[in-house]
């Protein structure tokens, strides 16, 4: 195996550790906090990738936001005394979505890799990068994309309201 | 340089762990946090593919993702606590009202 | 066989003949109550006087051998067949015009006597009216579908009259009776003429008009026209009461005895006969057919005339009489003397109604009285109807120079001569020639002469009827001995009708016998008619015990086979009404719930048990839902993936 590849299977391998935890663990804190790994081991493939900023973002962003958020409902909801059952849908639901993974597989590796990936510049990645794409050729989404944060906090408060 | 289907495969195989968990598990807090795992694995193509064609238009999208993840996370446990508080349970299959 | 080359007139006359009558009826229907009991039958009267006279008019009009025509509209256009209603008079058609509103307008005087304490008068008439109506266009149709429409609207009103007096089950029984069975005979008339339409229409001509029916009968195939014919005679024999049809008649007498002289002794009767003469060019041709018709209409005026002899009830002995003068006619049809079996029609309509009429007279002298074994001894009482029944019976027996000697001697004579087993249907008319005249002179004996033995009370009202009941049997009568001088012998004075006649049915004397033949068994026939009124006179003139003689003796079983008509009614309530029944109520208590209804209800229980099943798709879980989802998707991937 090449040495660049060695990192690569590392964390592959460890990324899908965590996933399986994430599914297959029975505490549901035990979930959340595997995903939290989960989603650090992919943002060190992003890193790994040239996309030091999206990755930084994702760390940030996902594993500091929403898994947060996540915890806390989760402690808020107490869900200790939760237990789960297995059914019949279990085994259909897993046969299905093997078939998926699969298909997916099998095309993947039939995917011809683009002729020559372009001469990663160093700025390619970084936020300077991003921010010419985001403020220019994006501007109308990322704007777009804020409205909609707005409406998601504004939804979630009246939602979770206690009724009086 | 790891070959580009190395990542396509890892992503599907993130990907389908994200499905099962949709579809197996019995808690709703479980499956909302597969949904965003499988965003990730698709983010995780973007970014490779993002990588291997040179262009940043890959991450761009990752970022909205994430910012529409965001959202999406947040309304949905609000949906959780409110549902929560009516019925005393997070099992989907106790809720099967919308049905014959 | 000379084919119809006129061409017709048109006259637009013609559509007032049946719908004066038929305004009339339906007027009556709204307004008849208002118009009250007396109101109603005059304005019917009115109507089918006018109908007479308009008739009268037409007749007058026509030269011979020429036809009108009026035309109202077409009914019927499918492609290139097409039916119109459209009335047509030519000699046939006026022949039995005058008969039917001519006897139906003394019948039509008569019943506003007969009727006069009834509280249906009006409805009476209503019916009444309509018969006419629907007589008119049964005889003036100019096509077999307009016909048949006349055809069945006379069974419809035949059944309203016969059940007038629906409060009395018995008579309401009758009523189906007459018209289940006329329905078995039009299933046949209705499969001769779908045969006709379809055979002809293979061959390109899509008509059921009486005139094309004559010029392209030769595209039929002889085998086609037997069955045809066959199928028609069928019919025939529904509405004119022959074997094995006829036992709705004498049930029929249930209704009010106008009606019974109307309808089932001048008119509707006759349908068949009129339609064999129709259809003439048709009948022709089947010589298979015709000797049937010969054979049955001989062996039905046998039967009937048999049955008659032992008759109690004095409607029951001419109903009987007139099943066997109706197969006088048909067998005149049979051997082809078309236009001799339309005069027995003729004049049969006169004494035939005169002696209905007479014996009405009587029933209402009576009370209500039917049975002859309580009359006798009417002689003195009700003179005018005496008189005119004698006429009448002797005009019926074939006495010389009645209308019914001119008539009956012209069916056997044309009998005698027929080249298939003449001589053997000859002898069967003859012979039934001298029990009609035993049968009818036993009634008048028994109920004009002798001892009255009506009870105390009866007897202290006995009345003649008033005038409006005994003018009508005055004129019958008349008729009923010169209506037949129009049709005498050669050796007399010669026969207009036949004359008249010659163009339409062509000349039938081509292989008639000799002179001295005919007058020798016009003697022979006098001899057996003088016989049959000697016997009855023996029998029951002066009170002899000779009847009760006969029927105790070797005859007491005949005697009872005969009172019981044979048992025929008991024979076919056997083996086809029970059998019937029974399988009608399989199938409507099993075949129909269980089967049936267990076949549809077992497609909607499927249905439901299926969709049950189903249902549990739609489970309400969200993750139920997920795996759907995720199925199509795989679906369509590998769809594509397959296509690549």
């Amino acid at each position: 195996m090449a040495p660049p590849l060695i990192p690569f299977f590392v964390l592959a391998f460890l990324l899908v550790i965590t996933s399986l935890m994430v599914v297959f663990q029975r505490n549901v804190v035990h979930s959340a906090l595997s995903l939290v790994a989960a989603l650090f081991l992919i943002a060190l493939f992003f890193i790994m990738l040239h996309a030091p900023m999206v990755g930084v973002l994702q760390i940030l962003i996902y594993a500091g936001a929403i898994m947060v958020l996540f915890l806390f409902v989760i402690m808020l909801l107490n869900p200790a005394a939760l237990e789960q059952r297995r059914g019949v849908w279990w085994w259909f639901g897993t046969v299905a979505a093997l078939i998926l993974g699969g298909l997916l597989v099998a095309v993947m590796t039939g995917t011809e890799p683009p002729p020559d990936p372009a001469a990663a510049t160093a700025l390619f990645g970084s936020p300077e990068m991003l921010a010419k794409s985001l403020f220019t050729d994006f501007v109308l989404p990322f704007e777009i994309a804020s409205i909609l944060l707005l409406v998601a906090i504004v939804g979630a408060v009246v939602l979770a309201k206690r009724e009086p | 340089m790891v070959p580009l289907n190395h990542y396509l495969i890892l992503s599907a195989i993130v990907f389908t762990i994200g499905v099962i968990g949709v579809l197996i598990r019995r808690n709703l807090i479980v499956i909302l946090m597969s949904i965003e795992l499988m965003l990730n694995a698709v983010n995780l193509t973007f970014i490779v593919f993002s990588r291997f064609l040179g262009s940043m238009e890959g991450q761009v999208i990752v970022f909205f993702v994430m910012a529409v993840a965001a959202a999406e996370a947040v309304v949905g446990l609000a949906i959780i606590i409110a549902i929560f508080r009516h019925r005393q349970t997070l099992d989907p299959s106790e809720m099967q009202f919308l049905k014959w | 066989m000379v084919a119809a080359t006129q061409s017709p007139v048109t006259l637009d006359l013609l559509r007032w003949i049946p719908l004066i009558p038929l305004l009339a009826s339906v007027f009556n229907v709204f307004f008849g109550a208002r118009l009250g009991k007396k109101g109603a039958g005059v304005l019917a009267c009115v109507a089918v006087g006018a109908s007479f006279a308009v008739a009268l008019y037409v007749f007058w009009l026509l030269p011979a051998a020429g036809i009108f025509r009026d035309t109202l509209y077409t009914w019927i256009e499918s492609g290139s067949f097409q039916v119109q209603l459209s009335f047509q008079v030519d000699d046939l058609t006026a022949v039995m015009l005058l008969v039917v509103t001519g006897v139906g307008f003394l019948i039509h005087i008569y019943s506003l006597g007969y009727m006069a304490h009834d509280e249906g008068m009006a409805r009476f008439f209503v019916y009444l009216n309509l018969f006419i109506f629907f007589m008119l266009v049964l005889v003036m149709a100019d096509n077999l579908l307009a016909l048949f429409v006349g055809w069945e609207g006379v069974g419809l009103c035949s059944y309203l009259l016969i059940s007038f007096w629906y409060e009395e089950p018995l008579n309401v029984i009758a009523g189906n009776k007459a018209f289940v069975v006329n329905r078995i005979g039009d299933f046949g008339f209705t499969l001769a003429i779908f045969l006709i339409v379809s055979e002809l229409g293979r061959q390109g001509i899509w008509t059921l008009n009486f005139m094309e029916l004559q010029k392209h009968v030769g595209l039929l195939s002889p085998g086609k026209i037997t069955l045809i014919t066959l199928l028609l005679f069928v019919g025939a024999t529904g509405k004119s009461a022959q074997i094995p049809l006829f036992v709705w008649l004498p049930d029929a007498m249930a209704g009010p005895t106008p009606v019974s002289a109307l309808i089932h002794a001048a008119t509707m009767v006759t349908a068949g006969v009129y339609m064999a003469a129709r259809l003439h060019f048709l009948f022709s041709l089947a010589p298979d057919t015709m000797s049937l018709i010969a054979t049955i209409g001989a062996a039905t005026a046998f039967f009937a005339g048999s049955i008659a002899i032992a008759q109690n009830d004095i409607k029951k002995v001419l109903a009987y009489s007139t099943v066997s003068q109706l197969g006088y006619m048909f067998l005149a049809v049979g051997v082809g003397a078309f236009s001799a079996a339309i005069f027995h029609v003729f004049t049969h309509a006169f004494f035939k109604a005169c002696l209905f009429l007479g014996a009405g007279s009587v029933i209402h002298a009576l009370g209500g009285e039917q049975d002859m074994r309580k009359m006798g001894g009417l002689k003195s009482y009700l003179p005018k109807t005496y008189w005119t029944y004698l006429i009448a019976a002797v005009a019926i027996s074939g006495v010389p120079f009645t209308a019914g000697f001119f008539s009956k001697d012209l069916i056997l004579w044309q009998a005698y001569n027929n080249p298939q087993s003449g001589p053997i249907l000859w002898a069967v008319g003859w012979f039934t020639a001298g029990l009609t005249a035993f049968y009818m002179f036993r009634q008048l004996l028994l109920v004009f002469h002798g001892e009255c033995r009506a009870d105390e009370h009866v007897k202290a009202h006995i009345h003649e009827s008033p005038p409006v009941m005994t003018i009508p049997l005055i004129i019958l009568a008349l008729g009923s001995i010169f209506a037949g001088w129009l049709g005498a012998p050669e050796y007399l004075w010669g026969s207009v009708w036949e004359r008249r006649f010659e163009q339409m049915f062509g000349v039938h004397g081509e292989h008639l016998g000799s002179l001295t033949t005919e007058i020798s068994l016009m003697l022979v026939t006098l001899a057996i008619v003088g016989l049959g009124i000697l016997l009855a006179y023996v029998s029951y003139g002066r009170g002899v015990r000779l009847p009760e003689r006969l029927s105790s003796l070797a005859g007491g079983g005949l005697y009872r086979l005969l009172l019981n008509k044979y048992y025929v009614d008991e024979l076919y309530d056997f083996f086809i009404v029970r059998p019937f029944t029974a399988v009608s109520r399989f199938l409507a208590q099993v075949f129909d719930p269980w089967v049936i209804d267990g076949a549809v209800n077992g497609i909607a229980a499927s249905a439901r048990g299926v969709s049950f099943l189903w249902r549990g798709v739609q489970s309400g879980n969200v993750q139920h839902y997920l795996v759907g989802f995720l199925a199509g998707t795989l679906a369509l991937l590998a769809y594509y993936l397959g296509q690549q």
